[in-house]
């Protein structure tokens, strides 16, 4: 029997209603340009539908360096993803017990996922500018005092590093050191409080089981726990790409030289006036979308596995 | 717990620990030590002077010459950070209230929860870059409004103005309300609010004396959340401002971009006390609250 809704459901639901057009509204909208004819603009109305730009973004046209700033996100991406995978898993067993420095580390992943980001991205930077500068430094003095050839063997390795890094070294910042820092920054307390979630929900006795059969702690995790959380780990591990596919606010000042997808895209605003900018934004979307998908499948894919366990046991 | 065992917990948690360490905790001292150095036009080096933090306070002395850019700066900012504070409070209320309460089977609220997240993990710029074709000057609202003869020519200030980055910004935002204040909401108990209903209360006494309360915790933790978004933000305001708005995170940016490293840090070091004020602030309102 359904009770009559109240005044209430109406209102709010109407608010809720509204708040998913404005939610998916614009998205939709350039999914819809994106199809725009050859001879359309940035706005409706459509000039026919093709899949000019499409053709347009696959031949690079009208985007420079696009292929260099996609592959420079997939890999960092990816490696993002795994280690925020591997540390949040590692970092979420350490939690479940209590050890010296748990509430000090729990605030350090808390306070770097709320603080500023221009605030982190500033301090990234700083670090590798002055580690250059250490670097640079040390280069010189080591090629002062050890380049002139005329020590033993390894005086002489010594001299040619120093002499090595005067002409060469440039910095230490880049996608992969200072980028990656960045990055984690960001992923990895979101992957921490997954773990936390998936571990509140996880039954201790599975493990005290597999103790008592003389299991060692290596063995009760890869053959009792990590079956069981390894649906919520490979969400984590998608999550982490996604995250760190569309980050901007960290990166932009901690990646270097390197160029990332979104920072070209936002560089691309001001310059771009064609379609083509839809269809990337487009293609980026369905991606993090699949990603998404994935991820929610393996969350609800772990949570009946840990209920059929239970039931079982 | 034995040493041993301890040292494997250790162990586990280091990956996380030196990660935070390398690219977080020295990062901030470092920020503070650097706030205090001096710099000429392409170098910086150790001191401790307060150069950097009187640069800032430039022409903000009483009386004094020149506009206090500082001020002016944090205004514009804080000028976001209540209107964007206000609006993802309130519909944030809304929507985690009617999935809450509203909505029946669970199964619709999660799949309607999921629908109100699924955004968050796409791309801000793209999110942003979204609304040209419906605020542009040719854009689907200023065409609407023409057709309805509402107006005669389009809108100006849809597109790259303040109005533009609020938007974006309660757009991108929202979520961070929506999912503390649910978290809050699914945890009172419907017993009390049937009680209350019982007893006599009307809607919106309910929602008043028992609901709102025991939001408090969501509510702040949403709150620290979009505020500190919003005051450090730098990429909302250069992309739907058109680059023509000062924000404080824009500031910093721009001190980055030029090499100014001292500076840019001090100018950090002051929001990041801001910011740590209004978490403060905002952890003691709850506190003294759940005291009462």
């Amino acid at each position: 029997m359904r009770q009559k809704r109240s005044r209430s459901f109406y209102f709010m639901g109407l608010i809720f209603v509204a708040y998913v057009l404005f939610l998916y509204g614009p998205t939709l909208t350039i999914l819809l340009l994106s199809f725009q004819g050859p001879t359309g603009g940035l706005t409706l109305p459509l000039q026919g539908l093709s899949l000019h730009w499409y053709h347009d973004l696959m031949l690079g046209h009208g985007l420079p360096n696009i292929r260099i700033a996609l592959w420079n996100s997939a890999r960092l991406g990816i490696l993002v993803s795994v280690l925020t995978m591997v540390i949040s898993v590692m970092a979420g067993l350490a939690f479940r017990r209590k050890f010296r420095g748990a509430s000090l580390l729990l605030y350090a992943a808390i306070a770097s996922l709320i603080l500023p980001s221009i605030i982190v991205s500033l301090g990234i930077a700083l670090e590798f500018s002055l580690a250059n500068k250490l670097v640079m430094g040390g280069g010189d003095v080591l090629a002062s005092r050890f380049g002139d050839g005329h020590g033993n063997f390894l005086a002489n390795g010594i001299g040619m590093a120093g002499n090595w890094i005067e002409d060469h070294f440039q910095t230490l910042m880049g996608l992969f050191t200072s980028g990656l820092g960045a990055h984690l920054t960001w992923t990895l307390p979101f992957g921490l409080l997954i773990m936390f979630a998936v571990f509140n929900r996880f039954n201790p006795s599975y493990e005290e089981a597999a103790r008592d059969l003389g299991a060692t702690s290596w063995q009760t995790f890869r053959f009792v726990v990590l079956p069981l959380i390894a649906p919520a780990v490979i969400g984590v591990a998608l999550l982490g790409f996604t995250l760190s596919w569309d980050e901007i606010a960290r990166s932009s000042q901690a990646v270097g030289s390197a160029n990332t997808l979104p920072l070209l895209l936002e560089g691309l605003t001001t310059t771009v006036t064609t379609p083509v900018i839809y269809a990337l934004g487009t293609l980026t979307t369905l991606l993090s979308l699949a990603v998404i998908g994935l991820a929610l499948t393996a969350f609800a894919m772990g949570q009946r596995r840990v209920r059929g366990a239970g039931k079982k046991a | 717990m034995g040493t041993a065992a301890h040292r494997s917990i250790w162990w586990l948690a280091s990956p996380l620990a030196a990660v935070l360490l390398l690219f977080f905790a020295v990062p901030l001292v470092l920020i503070g030590v650097v706030s205090f150095w001096s710099y000429t036009g392409y170098s910086i080096t150790p001191a401790f002077e307060l150069r950097n933090y009187a640069g800032i306070f430039d022409g903000c002395r009483v009386g004094g010459a020149g506009p206090c850019v500082v001020l002016s700066t944090y205004l514009s900012t804080l000028f976001f950070c209540v209107v964007v504070w206000a609006i993802t409070l309130v519909l944030g209320f809304c929507i985690a209230y009617f999935l809450v309460f509203e909505v029946r089977s669970s199964r619709m609220r999660i799949g309607l929860g999921i629908l109100c997240t699924i955004p968050f993990w796409t791309s801000n710029v793209i999110r942003m870059i979204s609304w040209i074709p419906l605020l542009g000057r040719n854009g689907m609202v200023n065409l609407a409004l023409m057709q309805l003869h509402l107006i005669n020519h389009p809108l100006e200030w849809l597109l790259y103005s303040r109005f533009a980055v609020a938007v974006a910004m309660v757009h991108i935002n929202t979520v961070f309300m929506i999912v503390p204040l649910i978290n809050s909401m699914a945890r009172i108990s419907p017993s009390l609010i049937e009680a209350a209903r019982d007893a006599g209360a009307s809607w919106w006494q309910t929602l008043r004396n028992i609901i709102i309360p025991l939001c408090r915790g969501g509510i702040a933790i949403g709150s620290i959340f979009v505020i500190t978004v919003v005051m450090g933000d730098y990429i909302t305001v250069g992309l739907m401002g058109g680059e023509q708005i000062a924000s404080v995170g824009k500031t910093i940016q721009t001190q980055i971009d030029a090499l100014q490293f001292p500076i840019a840090a001090a100018s950090a070091v002051l929001l990041l006390a801001f910011v740590m004020l209004m978490i403060l602030a905002l952890i003691r309102i709850v506190d003294i609250r759940e005291e009462l």
